[in-house]
């Protein structure tokens, strides 16, 4: 339970070092492009166009953060990339939910509640982690056209919740399969039914699984790209494609101060949700509820 | 009238037949145990009886209702399992009451029972404690108290004591036992620990893959095993089982076994045995349990039948309480129990006593007992 500290590690201060230099060299490595956006981010036009990108700027602006986010032209349109933020959050919100808690009830009924052939329904979830999206964009623009929201952001909402079940269902199911099914047959005879035990059960003894499968589903609907271009409208169009819109719009200068502040923007909602809850990850919720 | 009885149950996973017809039957305020190796099908009748597997075919009733489709939750039964399954996100008192809530019983009312049940158990301390904060025999408690608060037609309990360090498990035995002689309630027992089976029944049910070997009380299936498998598995150290022949002269009967050496050890089997009439020459199975094997000193005075005879002593193994000795007939290790400073030693002739009226016989070929 307890985090022991390595013993005989410490003993070498040599080898510390040196593990430690190539830490850090490795750290800077990853970290220089956003430093670069970021200085870059709060610096006038002339001083990126006179060529230092390393340099901290000289005149400190948040002026193209401002623009970046309400004023910029975006496609036809002036509008900066604040609707589209609230576009994506409206679409990520609905569909990292909704794919969660199907994903978890999933799990729930492929481990707790087999029936004939539960195996194969598994595999044919599972198959659809590996369908690359392009094959579905003509099929599901058609089913989308059907169903009267084409261009809407249920629309991408539903195309979400259906690409993610794959892999919420695969993270529920293994880490329910490791769920005590004595605790399910206790609760049983306890006379909980299926959504009580679903419930009072299985859920509170979820958050880690819960916190992995949020984090990836957060991650991968916010990050995407293609549906949100090939499904979205101006009403339902995510933050990513308005950061492409906003970085490649012609006309004018190319406003590299604004493109990075928009971009950091656009990254930035998916690395609070990582700082928040990663720290969640670790936490060994199980302990004690079987022998021990 | 049987309270539980169970009547032709079968059980099958697909192709593969787990339990095969199994007849039982246990009174009201009985103590049955099912007992078996592992993989004999024990845990699922368990589960069967307390509705958490369906049954293939057959018969289950409790107290003259038949429960067979019904929920686990409506056969007025309580189980508590071998892991326990506490349910960690909830406090002792939480999951005692669990149940209550679900079934809508009022807080007040509650918490009465949960009081009521946590004294009897004496863990009124550990009311508001996580099971991850509570030590191995502590969870037993919990478990044996969420089935207490529930005042069930059955009990079942399913293998609760196999978590528990040697020492906690004879204490909790102990304490079950006196829960069961208190309360009076029917209790369904699986264990595969054979000694546990024997302390704790009013009746005992073998399985051996599926299939019910004998069902009796302790001492039926200890002193009059129904065949080879029982015998060996029942008792410990389990029952001497050598092979021998049946030798009739007249109207006198005797079984001879062979010595490693020396003269062959010919035993008179007295008038009680008319079954053996007919089989002069052929292979039986002579069964005697250690503690009928002893030093002439200790052995049975109200015995009516006693023959004491020379035996090679290969080993001697002194457990304080009694001398366990080895010996061999028939090609078989045999061991006797003696008193602990019988003058005997490895190596050496002793005189051993054969108590007869405690042999059985078995037929080698069908494995059942003759007689």
């Amino acid at each position: 339970m307890s985090a022991e500290k390595t013993a005989g590690v410490s003993g070498n201060k040599l080898a510390r070092a040196a593990i430690y230099s190539v830490l850090i060299v490795f750290a800077v490595y990853y970290l220089l492009p956003l430093y670069v956006m970021l200085v870059n981010s709060v610096k006038p036009l002339e001083e990126i166009r006179q060529g230092n990108m390393l340099a901290l700027p000289d005149v400190f602006t948040f002026e193209p953060w401002t623009k970046a986010w309400s004023s910029a032209q975006v496609g036809v349109q002036p509008t900066g990339l604040k609707p589209y933020f609230f576009n994506s959050i409206l679409m990520v919100v609905p569909a990292v939910a909704i794919s969660t808690i199907l994903g978890a009830l999933n799990g729930y009924v492929l481990t707790k509640w087999r029936f004939r052939g539960d195996d194969i329904v598994f595999g044919l979830i599972l198959l659809s982690c590996f369908i690359p999206f392009q094959i579905a964009l003509i099929p599901a623009a058609r089913i989308l056209g059907m169903l009267g929201i084409a261009g809407t952001t249920q629309g991408l909402v539903l195309i979400h919740v259906v690409y993610g079940l794959g892999f919420t269902t695969l993270f529920f199911r293994n880490y329910y399969a490791a769920f005590p099914t004595e605790l399910i047959r206790a609760a049983q005879i306890d006379g909980a039914g299926f959504f009580q035990i679903f419930r009072r059960i299985l859920l509170p003894s979820s958050a880690p699984i819960i916190v992995v499968t949020v984090i990836w589903q957060f991650t991968n609907i916010w990050n995407d790209f293609l549906f949100g271009v090939s499904f979205g409208d101006f009403d339902s169009q995510p933050m990513t494609v308005a950061l492409n819109n906003l970085v490649s719009s012609s006309g004018g200068v190319k406003e590299y101060n604004v493109h990075f502040a928009g971009a950091i923007l656009a990254a930035l909602p998916t690395l609070i949700v990582y700082i928040v809850s990663g720290r969640y990850f670790v936490r060994g919720l199980m302990a004690g509820a079987v022998k021990g | 009238m049987a309270f539980l009885k169970i009547d032709n149950l079968r059980k099958s996973f697909g192709k593969v037949d787990v339990l095969k017809g199994i007849d039982l039957e246990i009174e009201e305020g009985g103590f049955l145990v099912l007992v078996g190796p592992s993989g004999c099908g024990k845990s699922t009748l368990l589960n069967t009886i307390a509705g958490l597997e369906a049954i293939t075919s057959g018969e289950i009733s409790i107290n003259g209702k038949v429960v067979n489709d019904l929920h686990p939750s409506q056969r007025d039964i309580a189980m508590v399992f071998q892991s326990y399954a506490l349910y960690p996100n909830m406090t002792v008192a939480e999951n005692i009451g669990f149940g209550m809530e679900i079934r809508g019983i009022p807080k007040a009312e509650r918490d009465a029972a949960i009081a009521r049940v946590a004294e009897t158990l004496q863990i009124g301390a550990l009311l508001d404690r996580k099971p991850s904060q509570l030590s191995g025999g502590q969870r037993q408690r919990v478990a044996m108290g969420r089935a207490l608060v529930r005042d069930p037609m059955v009990f079942l309990f399913d293998e609760p004591l196999s978590n528990l360090d040697a020492k906690l498990r004879v204490d909790m035995r102990t304490e079950i036992k006196r829960l069961h002689q208190r309360m009076g309630t029917t209790i369904v027992y699986v264990t595969h620990d054979q000694i546990e089976a024997m302390t704790l029944a009013t009746k005992i049910a073998v399985l051996k893959d599926g299939v019910l070997q004998q069902f009796g009380t302790p001492a039926e299936i200890y002193n009059r095993p129904n065949n080879l498998f029982v015998a060996d598995f029942m008792g410990s150290p389990s029952m001497n089982l050598i092979p021998a022949k049946v030798k009739a002269d007249g109207s006198d009967v005797a079984i001879v076994m062979e010595r490693e050496d020396g003269a062959p050890l010919t035993l008179p089997m007295a008038e009680a045995n008319g079954a053996l009439a007919g089989r002069d020459g052929k292979e039986v199975v002579f069964g005697i349990r250690p503690e009928a094997l002893t030093d002439p000193d200790s052995a049975d005075r109200n015995a009516s039948r006693i023959s004491e005879l020379d035996c090679e002593i290969e080993v001697i193994e002194p457990a304080g309480s009694d001398t366990f000795a080895v010996t061999r007939l028939g090609g078989r290790e045999i061991v006797a129990r003696l008193r602990a400073d019988a003058p005997i030693s490895a190596g050496q002739t002793a005189r051993l006593a054969f108590n007869l009226d405690k042999a059985v016989l078995f037929d080698p070929q069908t494995q059942e007992r003759i007689g």
